[in-house]
């Protein structure tokens, strides 16, 4: 069963849920996928359009991910008058223009029903800050659950409504996001502060050296 | 010894209350545990012995392959995809030239077309294979069967070692087509093995299949509703043993299989038995498609010369590719910023996302069950974590 063009997908899903804006982004790539934008509050109701659906049921979410965009910067060639020995002309000037970043989660459908696919949807943060947020899609796709959680884990966006949003393959300890395009790694990946480090702070104020041990308990630094 | 009679102790009759009434117990399953293939981690309530709550927890294996991809060239990304799933390198190779190639629009040889399947196809068998071998390891068939099972794994390894170089790391396809031809002497080889492949299957049929105590352990274990499957991206045997008929192998044609005549074997409980059977089942086609692509292998190229794999740059934007891996549904997807580095490779692993209804295939069954039914699922902590 073909699949109808994402235009007319787009026209057909905004016409059932009212107020939804989308946007069909294109792939310039031979594989031929382009993709919809939704807007982060109508995309859940765009979603369940997209699943129930009788012409599209999309039933299948397969593949779920985060990419993550940085700011950039863009030229942009502007015709801008200027009086050059009291002359007119019209010159072109280069201006930088920054787009700043964001993060997206990029959902695959497909339909088992129909048998066809993939319709690519995806969502876009605000900005890249800590805690920047999107809505869930796993009370409609199950099988976004653990998807969800590893965007969260590995680029921090927080999914609203996610019914169980934690830490899916770092550890609950662990601080940043490491998929995020400025990441730096930390210098010991192991180091966890111990109630040991407080103890050792505290031995050290306490201590006097006593050269008869021959150094063994020596825990403060050597002077010089 | 003291040969003391002992007299029974008179004890008050057990009754469900004068258990540990309302009281449960959390127990850690895993991460060193032999049937929790790999280092993985159930956190278990449990009421008595029945299962209240799952939790499975992950990541010990993580190792962040997709940032490591991110940071490779194209090339470079191929041998590292055999350690996903290092059961099956070679269809993990097959995904991922699959999705370059849908990146770049590529074509592909038909001699490396032909490869490509047959390779794949002797994956499969070489993993439902040993898939079979756990999972009655699980169930408390200590050793035999798991040693059946790997006496003709080992046949098929041998076949990719002389092939590849290597057994299990193989690295033998690219975007374009596959690293080295075969042999005819290869392919009389693989015709042997193929063979001989149903009197194994028939074999370990009579032995374990039709047990009995086999099928008390996995019929009506691990229940997975049809509905809840679709819902939740399980895909694979897993799906098909739930009665859904959706292989990718049909439905996206890819490679040469529109070419091959085989059927899509579908269970009708969804529990842990027919997960089983469909391995055994899928086992039977995959001989069925090998012994029909020896038939009609041409001779040819089997590497597309005008790819640069090297200096391999891929147009600008992106692309998702997917094949119908032994465990299900292994997708790439890719973003080409134009550089010789993807700007975002990521891998879809199938045992990764059929773990998320682990918690509910386990509720209401006991410990016991819980090995089973995982090892039923079919997961590789290797794809899992990445």
């Amino acid at each position: 069963m073909a699949l109808e063009s994402l235009e007319e997908i787009k026209l057909r899903a905004e016409a059932a849920v009212p107020g939804a804006q989308i946007r069909v982004i294109p792939n310039p790539s031979p594989a031929n996928q382009p993709s919809l934008l939704l807007d982060n509050e109508r995309a859940s109701a765009v979603a369940t359009f997209l699943r129930d659906d009788p012409i599209l049921r999309l039933d299948y979410c397969s593949n779920v991910t985060g990419v993550d965009w940085l700011d950039r910067k863009v030229k942009k060639t502007i015709k801008v008058k200027k009086v050059i020995d009291g002359e007119e002309k019209e010159v072109d000037e280069t201006k930088e223009e920054l787009v700043p970043g964001y993060l997206e989660a990029v959902y695959h459908l497909f339909s088992i029903t129909h048998k066809h696919g993939p319709v690519v949807i995806r969502m876009r943060t605000a900005n890249r800050a800590r805690g920047t947020r999107l809505p869930s899609l796993t009370p409609i796709y199950r099988s976004a659950e653990f998807q969800e959680r590893e965007i969260f884990d590995l680029y921090g966006v927080h999914f609203e409504s996610h019914p169980d949003l934690r830490r899916i393959l770092m550890w609950d300890e662990f601080v940043d996001h490491p998929m995020r395009k400025d990441y730096r790694e930390p210098d010991d990946y192991e180091y966890e502060p111990t109630p040991h480090d407080d103890v050792l702070e505290k031995a050290k104020q306490h201590y006097t050296a006593r050269p008869e041990l021959d150094g063994a308990e020596s825990i403060r630094p050597q002077a010089g | 010894m003291n040969e003391q009679v002992l007299e029974p102790i008179e004890r008050p009759p057990t009754t469900m209350s004068s258990r540990l009434e309302g009281e449960l117990m959390e127990v850690s399953m895993g991460p060193q545990h032999p049937s929790t293939h790999g280092v993985f981690r159930m956190n278990v309530a449990l009421n008595g012995e029945i299962v209240v709550k799952l939790k499975p927890v992950f990541g010990y294996l993580h190792r962040n392959h997709e940032k490591i991809g991110e940071n490779t060239s194209y090339l470079g990304s191929m041998p590292y995809t055999d350690r996903l799933d290092y059961f099956c390198s070679m269809t993990n190779n097959w995904a991922y030239a699959l999705s370059v190639e849908k990146l770049a629009g590529i074509e592909v040889p038909e001699r490396a077309e032909y490869l490509r399947v047959i390779l794949a196809e002797l994956t499969r068998l070489q993993n439902h294979t040993s898939l079979l071998g756990f999972l009655l390891n699980d169930m408390g068939a200590w050793g035999t069967p798991l040693m059946y099972a790997f006496r003709e794994r080992e046949k098929v390894l041998d076949l990719f070692e002389s092939l590849s170089g290597s057994r299990m790391m193989c690295d033998y396809m690219r975007f374009g087509g596959c690293r080295v031809d075969a042999g005819t002497d290869w392919i009389e080889r693989a015709k042997k093995v193929v063979d001989a492949f149903p009197r194994f299957l028939d074999e370990f049929e009579n032995l374990v299949v039709s047990n009995e105590i086999l099928i008390a352990r996995t019929q009506e274990v691990g229940k997975l509703s049809a509905d809840l499957a679709i819902n939740a991206g399980i895909t694979g045997p897993m799906l098909r043993a739930c009665g859904v008929n959706y292989d990718i192998r049909k439905v996206d044609g890819y490679g040469i299989y529109p070419r091959f005549k085989f059927r899509v074997p579908l269970g009708e409980h969804g529990d842990t038995y027919d997960r089983l059977m469909m391995r055994v089942l899928e086992m039977r086609e995959s001989i069925g498609i090998l012994q029909q692509a020896f038939k009609q292998i041409p001779g040819g190229p089997v590497m597309n010369p005008k790819v640069k794999i090297r200096a391999f740059r891929p147009p600008l934007g992106e692309a998702y590719g997917r094949i119908e891996g032994p465990k299900g549904e292994l997708g790439f997807y890719l973003i080409s910023d134009g550089s010789g580095n993807p700007y975002r490779y990521r891998v879809r692993p199938p045992s990764f996302v059929n773990l998320t209804i682990l918690e509910d295939l386990c509720l209401g069954h006991t410990v016991a069950d819980v090995m089973v039914i995982l090892g039923s699922v079919d997961i590789v902590m290797g794809e899992v974590d990445r």
